[in-house]
């Protein structure tokens, strides 16, 4: 990152240096001819010099190009002099057209403003961008062309096929002969060269050009016509694999969530066969725990808002894990043997659980706020990824590689596994499966916590936040099936992603109906899910 | 014993006793509330009415519960969706009952269509004009779907908490459906609103008492269903399924058979205790779908007393009074006491209430007949017959073991536990 931002740095430094020496040898023909500014007695005066300064193809002319189509340029009555002005107080600051240095100052009325008008601006904003197309650094060059595509003009043609002859930059060409065609596609030329352009634009294969051609195409007529249809056709099946990405990246973040929220639930119910119906509120203490720390950080220590979640993530894992400790010592540890007394004994935990944050916090939705590095959004392609949804996709594959890590290389995750295998074989080896249960519950409990530190980014902070994740967790732990990590990732995956292409076509809720009923049919076909475990598992 | 020449094994007597206390509170209970004056002290008041009838409808899906988790094995956590496929098939009824008297006028459309701009009647409302296709429908529906997700599930071999799940998805996902306004059943708001029931104001004190009147007779005659099935042989092998299923079927029976038709009986008898209650409380709306709802009815039959006939009434009857108490005088501690319930009765009381109470006189008429007798015939002893019945499974793992002749390492555990074969 500091090696690129240095090297942009060096690029950034040579560049003005080449500019300053170029705006040296001009400096005298321009200050001569922005001194016509002072004479200039109408508005075609006034256009023909602008057209001049233009025509020197120097980018130093930008700033008293700009200052007049902001109306701040003026000259001196006494002397005739040309600056740029700035009001401060009464008096005006007056500036050097070309540098920009304060050079001294004047009573407001001691100055006669250049009198500019909007076909003017457009010319000087045209101008402008022949000037950018022509300015060494390559990305002001690349933003000139595509503003000059976004906003096509016949008059800037010539300039375009100035800049496209001298351009070394293969994509700032490319972006400059794709301007140049949008505005030959306005434009009278003949109809070869219109071809040609309709190709240029449709390389672009974005919404822009998709309206710029659909513009095209109801003025066209015979070939050309079925050229732009073409062309369009051919977009918008591009357009069409990146709704298609998108729907996997939406499905994708849905299945990371899930994943988070479901694999806690799995490890449970793979080690210890029971159903934790209290994990959903393990997820809702985890979100309160982030906004409690959060309302601390507010209050006491507001610097420390972008490090809140970092701090919350321990503290979650940690609340949750006791909670879940205490649970499996308090309640479920009396009804091994049990598993559908089990279900129901933790879903009145869950209602306690429910009932006491609401108690403490009130019912209603709690804000949790987004640290800065995990609020706004970048595109990629045609897509727009939000950082808080890719941030909880790397988080929940970052979780994921963790306990895969503790399940397959350390003693713990031995023991876990042998008990998950073969309970009194395990037992029989002097491991301590009720110890294991009960660890094995905490880091379930401890995982849904810190998923509802993720959760609290994107959903609201409520006392029912844990139900509206249950039920989508059971799927997702029936579906992958128990004893494998890798049922849940792919469980909760296919889901979510499932989900999301469903709902363009049936709608969110029919969706997800949709896809309640095909788990249910699926469920027949393998009834201990995709990944079952092997061996003598068989029920008595 | 004599009671069993006189009726169908099963049909004991403590069934007879609750069946005549049903169908004297039917008798009773209407002549209360519209014979004696309003200012006795035996006048029953409208709202307790319509309170009580809802508990009896209550009380008839905990016994369907009854059927298929204390008796057959299959914790069902959506039988919430049965009872209210039944509560829409006698919504939609009553809705056609409107007529012309609704907001917007419609002879042929309820009120809500009419709002949706819908122009005709979609196909699936058709009949339900009539009160005994309504009633038909009652049956039907409920029984269709279990049959059909039965069918499925039970031959695929799906079976403890997967299927506890699975029908708890179900429900979940009819309640997702039924929101919507597209399904034509009124979406969030449900059917409300009612008229008339078979020409009689659903409003009037004669109603309400006929209602409640129904539903203890309905109350009285699931109890005697549930005796009659659970007594015949084909409750031995419900029992034998929850105990055992791979033996059953090695012996050569068919599990899933004797499962399906527990779970299709079952949801029958949601969908009669969903009819039921619609009319008493004048509304039926999606939220009765919920998981949650299911998943109470399961905690009533469990504080009663899974395996006993009784209990689920009891259950039922007890917890939704303690509900109705707790949520005007202290909403605020309802959740916090259902939660412990739940606890408590899982932890404490594995057979509930009813079931405890059997234990308790079971041991001491044991140690009555041990003292006349060293050697008592078990067989000739109901309670203790029934109790071996029902032991819960850590006895039965004991049982087992003790005929193993083993002492084993440690308690046996359930889940998808590997088992050595036995």
């Amino acid at each position: 990152m500091s090696l690129l931002r240095a090297i942009a740095a060096i690029a950034l430094f040579v560049s003005a240096m080449v500019c300053a020496a170029q705006a040296q040898a001009d400096e005298d023909t321009l200050r001569g001819i922005i001194a016509k500014f002072a004479l200039s007695k109408n508005y075609d005066q006034t256009e023909e010099i602008i057209v001049e300064l233009g025509a020197t193809g120097d980018p130093a002319v930008a700033r008293v190009l700009n200052a007049l189509s902001e109306g701040n340029l003026a000259s001196r009555k006494s002397d005739k002099a040309v600056f740029i002005v700035r009001e401060a107080g009464g008096k005006v600051a007056l500036l050097d057209p070309l540098t920009g240095e304060n050079v001294g100052e004047e009573a407001a009325g001691a100055m006669d403003k250049v009198k500019v008008k909007n076909s003017l601006r457009r010319l000087i904003r045209d101008v402008l961008a022949g000037l950018t197309l022509g300015s060494p650094d390559p990305q002001v060059r690349l933003n000139a062309a595509l503003t000059m595509f976004a906003n096509p003009d016949v008059s800037a043609i010539e300039s375009l096929d100035a800049a496209i002859a001298e351009e070394q930059v293969a994509s700032v060409k490319l972006a400059m002969q794709q301007a140049r065609a949008a505005s030959i596609l306005i434009s009278d030329a003949d109809e070869a060269e219109k071809a040609e352009a309709i190709d240029l634009v449709a390389m672009r294969g974005d919404r822009d050009a998709l309206s710029l051609l659909i513009g095209f195409s109801v003025r066209a007529e015979g070939e050309l016509k079925e050229a732009a249809l073409a062309a369009i056709a051919d977009i918008e099946s591009r357009l069409a694999v990146w709704d298609a990405a998108q729907n996997v990246w939406y499905g994708i973040s849905l299945g990371s969530v899930l994943l988070l929220a479901a694999i806690g639930l799995a490890i449970t119910f793979g080690v210890m066969g029971v159903i934790n119906m209290a994990h959903g509120e393990m997820v809702m203490l985890g979100a309160y725990t982030t906004f409690t720390v959060q309302a601390v950080i507010r209050a006491s220590f507001p610097d420390l808002f972008d490090w809140s979640l970092v701090i919350a993530l321990p503290l979650a894992f940690l609340v949750a894990g006791t909670v879940g400790f205490l649970i499996e010592r308090g309640v479920i540890r009396f009804l091994y043997g049990r598993p559908l007394e089990t279900l129901l004994a933790t879903w009145g935990v869950s209602l306690v659980l429910q009932q006491t944050v609401r108690s403490i916090y009130g019912p209603t939705n709690r804000e949790v706020g987004n640290p800065s590095w995990m609020s706004g959004s970048f595109d990629l392609g045609q897509l727009a990824i939000t950082w808080n949804r890719l941030w909880i996709v790397v988080f929940a594959i970052g979780v994921f590689v963790l306990l895969l890590y503790v399940f397959n290389r350390t003693s713990w995750g031995l023991h876990m596994r042998a008990v998950t295998q073969n309970r009194r074989m395990a037992s029989s080896m002097g491991i301590r499966t009720p110890w294991v249960d009960a660890f094995t519950f905490a880091l379930g409990s401890g995982i849904a916590g810190i998923a509802g530190v993720a959760l609290s980014q994107v959903d609201n902070v409520s006392p029912d936040l844990g139900q509206s994740y249950i039920i989508d967790s059971f799927m997702v732990v029936v579906f992958g099936g128990v004893g494998n990590l890798w049922g849940t990732l792919v469980g909760a995956l296919s889901l979510g992603i499932v989900n999301k292409f469903l709902e363009p076509y049936a709608g969110a809720v029919l969706g997800k109906i949709l896809v309640l009923v095909l788990i249910i049919l699926f469920i027949q076909k393998r009834p201990r899910g995709l990944f079952a475990l092997r061996g003598r598992a068989v029920e008595t | 014993m004599i009671t069993g020449r006189f009726f169908a094994n099963g049909v004991t007597p403590r069934v007879l006793i609750t069946m005549a206390v049903l169908i004297a509170l039917a008798a009773l209970v209407p002549i209360l509330h519209l014979a004696v004056p309003r200012g006795s002290a035996f006048h029953v008041p409208a709202y307790a009415v319509a309170l009580f009838g809802k508990y009896l409808c209550y009380a008839l899906l905990a016994l369907a519960l009854d059927l298929v988790w204390g008796y057959c094995g299959i914790l069902s956590l959506g039988h919430g969706a049965f009872f209210a496929l039944g509560g829409y098939a006698m919504g939609m009824y009553l809705m056609r009952q409107i007529g012309s008297r609704g907001v917007y006028g419609n002879p042929i459309l309820p009120d809500f269509m009419v709002f949706l701009n819908w122009k005709e009647l979609p196909w699936y409302w058709y009949g339900f004009d009539q009160f005994w296709f309504a009633m038909l429908m009652v049956l039907a529906v409920p029984g269709l779907l279990a049959f059909v997700f039965g069918w499925f599930a039970f031959r695929s071999r799906v079976t403890g908490v997967y299927l506890s799940i699975i029908t708890q998805a179900l429900t979940y996902a009819l309640l997702l459906a039924f929101f919507r306004n597209d399904m034509g059943f009124g979406g969030n708001n449900g059917l409300t609103d009612f008229k008339d029931i078979l020409g009689f104001s659903v409003q009037a004190g004669s109603t309400r008492a006929a209602l409640f009147s129904a539903s203890a007779i309905a109350l009285s005659l699931g109890v005697l269903f549930v005796a009659l099935v659970t007594g015949s042989k084909y409750g031995k092998l419900m029992v034998a399924v929850r105990d055992a299923e791979s033996r059953t079927r090695f012996i050569g029976w068919r599990p899933e058979n004797i499962k399906l038709f527990a779970f299709t009986a079952s949801a029958m008898m949601a969908g009669i205790a969903g009819a039921l209650y619609v009319p008493q409380v004048g509304i039926i709306n999606p939220g009765e779908f919920a998981p949650a709802n299911s998943i109470e009815v399961v905690v009533w039959t469990a504080v009663g007393g899974r395996a006993t006939i009784v209990g689920p009434i009891v259950g039922a009857l007890l917890i939704n009074g303690a509900k109705s108490w707790f949520t005007a005088a202290l909403p605020e501690i309802w959740l916090f006491a259902l939660g412990g319930i739940f606890i408590a009765t899982t932890l404490f009381l594995p057979r509930g209430i009813v079931g405890t109470l059997d234990d308790w006189r079971a041991g001491r008429k044991a140690k009555s007949a041990a003292r006349i007798a060293e050697e008592g015939d078990r067989g000739e002893i109901d309670p203790s017959q029934e109790q071996h019945v029902v032991a819960g499974p850590k006895e039965r793992a004991a049982v087992l073991d003790g005929r193993r002749g083993g002492p084993e390492p440690q308690p046996r555990r359930g889940g998808p536990e590997p088992q050595p074969a036995e």
